[in-house]
């Protein structure tokens, strides 16, 4: 019996196909993926994430905890700023990828993936057994989650008088109320946009929902934004998916999260296998296809050079904003330069090596 | 929700047209509907032998890959050359200009299998969950 978020009846007003992801009854559309993809291209789009996961870590040690779970180094963290950051097993294999967020002087808090919240749950209250002075609180049916992502988001925030959460720089965060309601906002996303993530009471996420829907005028649309539109976006914005481009089979390290895994910061869970594999150069790593032939490559689609396998493909879809066939894949390193063929049906569909991400907001980096 | 009624239907969620001994081929408003935005359309080639209950082709949206089944047998005369470019047109119009191929029937007797628009909407209604 999958689980509903407390705005299902909200999406089935709206018209929602559903669809089950990790356990849960998600909205997969509404007016339709395309759509759903340019809207938050252009202008704002809801998301409904209330599945996702929120462990808090608190007291004296709580930074010691964060900094034993997660590769990234929290320590960087004021109050009120946020990293992304990735939890390993001791193989260098990756348990999540995730977004922590520091509340206060010694309170963080970690957003982690809808299907691996119970792992992880499970994961740092063993890891806190070495760490003395952090509390771990599970926050996950405590908190939903609405993401409203787009260029026009600090607008529809400015609407609503909430200077506090408009004023955020990118990956800050901050608590504060909106609409009525307690939020803890933080500018952070997962479809290469601006825009802001709002962690609200379980009670209040429907009166914020329909606050924010309704802020939608003629200037302005606000539309709902499925699961569907979600992956499209990500994709183009070369964003992992838990599952795809990261498992417990993928290191963060192969998947080019380098960026994300600071070694120097002090010992961390993987951290030695993550600096082996470093050494020793990694035998495969995550890069963007463009297809040149028609056809869509999916996730599990060999890739191949000639009659020879050198790759797998971990996501795939045809760009709305680009209008081709785009990839995510993984690729042994010495076929990183090679002609390359994605296997659709039999057929070798030729694919050319792209620079990531496929997309690029105006003005970002 | 459409349903034609001087149309055939299959459990694949098929539509056949029949002229005489030409079948014209496509998916019904229920299976556009279900799969979403269409970005991709796979056709056999003109001359291609068709098999009864075999896949013949291919439809995705942005995440998924679905067959198409034949609803018979026979030789492929035409296919819908609009399709590759435009492959909306088979959710805009799946029963007009995003028909996708066409069959020179080879057993009339494949057609007795084929549902009436009032079997295929029970059929339908049947299957809905909740």
């Amino acid at each position: 019996m999958a689980r509903r978020t407390p705005l299902h009846e909200l999406h089935r007003a709206a018209g929602a196909r559903f669809t089950e992801f990790s356990g849960w009854e998600m909205p997969v559309q509404y007016a339709g993926v395309i759509a759903e993809h340019a809207q938050v291209r252009s202008s704002a789009g809801l998301f409904d994430v209330s599945h996702m996961g929120e462990l808090e870590v608190r007291g004296p040690g709580a930074l010691a905890l964060c900094q034993r779970v997660a590769t990234n180094d929290a320590a960087k963290l004021g109050v009120g700023q946020a990293q992304y950051t990735v939890w390993c097993a001791e193989d260098g294999g990756t348990i999540d990828d995730t977004i922590l967020y520091r509340l206060g002087a010694e309170r963080y808090m970690f957003c982690v993936n809808a299907g691996n919240a119970a792992a992880c749950l499970d994961w740092i209250r063993e890891q806190q057994k070495g760490v003395p002075g952090a509390e771990v609180v599970d926050r996950c049916d405590e908190l939903g989650l609405i993401a409203l992502q787009g260029p026009r988001a600090a607008e529809v925030v400015e609407r609503l008088g909430a200077a506090a959460i408009a004023a955020l720089p990118r990956f800050g965060c901050t608590e504060t109320t909106l609409a009525g309601a307690s939020v803890i906002a933080a500018r952070t996303g997962y479809t290469g946009e601006d825009g802001f993530e709002l962690f609200v009471g379980a009670g209040q996420v429907a009166s914020l929902w329909q606050a924010l829907m309704d802020m939608s005028r003629d200037d302005l649309r606000i539309a709902p934004i499925g699961l569907g539109a979600r992956d499209t976006l990500r994709l183009e914005a070369a964003l992992p998916l838990y599952g795809h481009e990261l498992s417990r089979d993928i290191s963060p390290l192969e998947a080019g999260l380098g960026w994300a895994i600071k070694l120097a910061k002090g010992d961390f869970v993987g951290a030695s296998a993550l600096r082996r594999q470093k050494e020793a150069g990694l035998p495969r790593r995550l890069v963007g296809l463009a297809l040149r032939e028609p056809g869509i490559a999916r996730a599990d689609y060999p890739v191949k050079c000639g009659e020879r396998v050198v790759g797998v493909v971990t996501s795939g879809t045809k760009s709305p904003t680009l209008g081709s066939a785009i990839a995510l894949a993984l690729l042994a390193s010495e076929s990183l330069d090679a002609a390359l063929s994605v296997e659709i049906r039999g057929r070798a569909v030729a694919a050319e090596r792209v620079g990531l991400p496929f997309y690029r907001r105006a003005g970002a980096r | 929700m459409e349903f034609p009624e001087d149309l055939k239907y299959t459990r694949e969620h098929e539509w056949v047209s029949i002229e005489g001994s030409v079948a014209t081929i496509g998916i019904t408003d229920h299976a556009q509907e279900q799969l979403g935005d269409v970005v991709f359309v796979e056709l056999p080639g003109v001359g291609d032998r068709m098999e009864k209950a075999d896949a013949f082709g291919v439809v995705e949206s942005t995440k998924a890959v679905s067959d198409v089944y034949a609803p018979l047998s026979g030789e492929v005369t035409e296919v819908n050359d609009d399709l590759p470019d435009n492959p909306e047109l088979i959710n805009e119009d799946p029963y007009g200009d995003g028909w996708m191929v066409k069959v020179a029937i080879g057993d009339q007797a494949d057609l007795e299998d084929l549902m009436t628009a009032d079997e295929y909407r029970k059929f339908i209604e049947e299957s809905a969950t909740e």
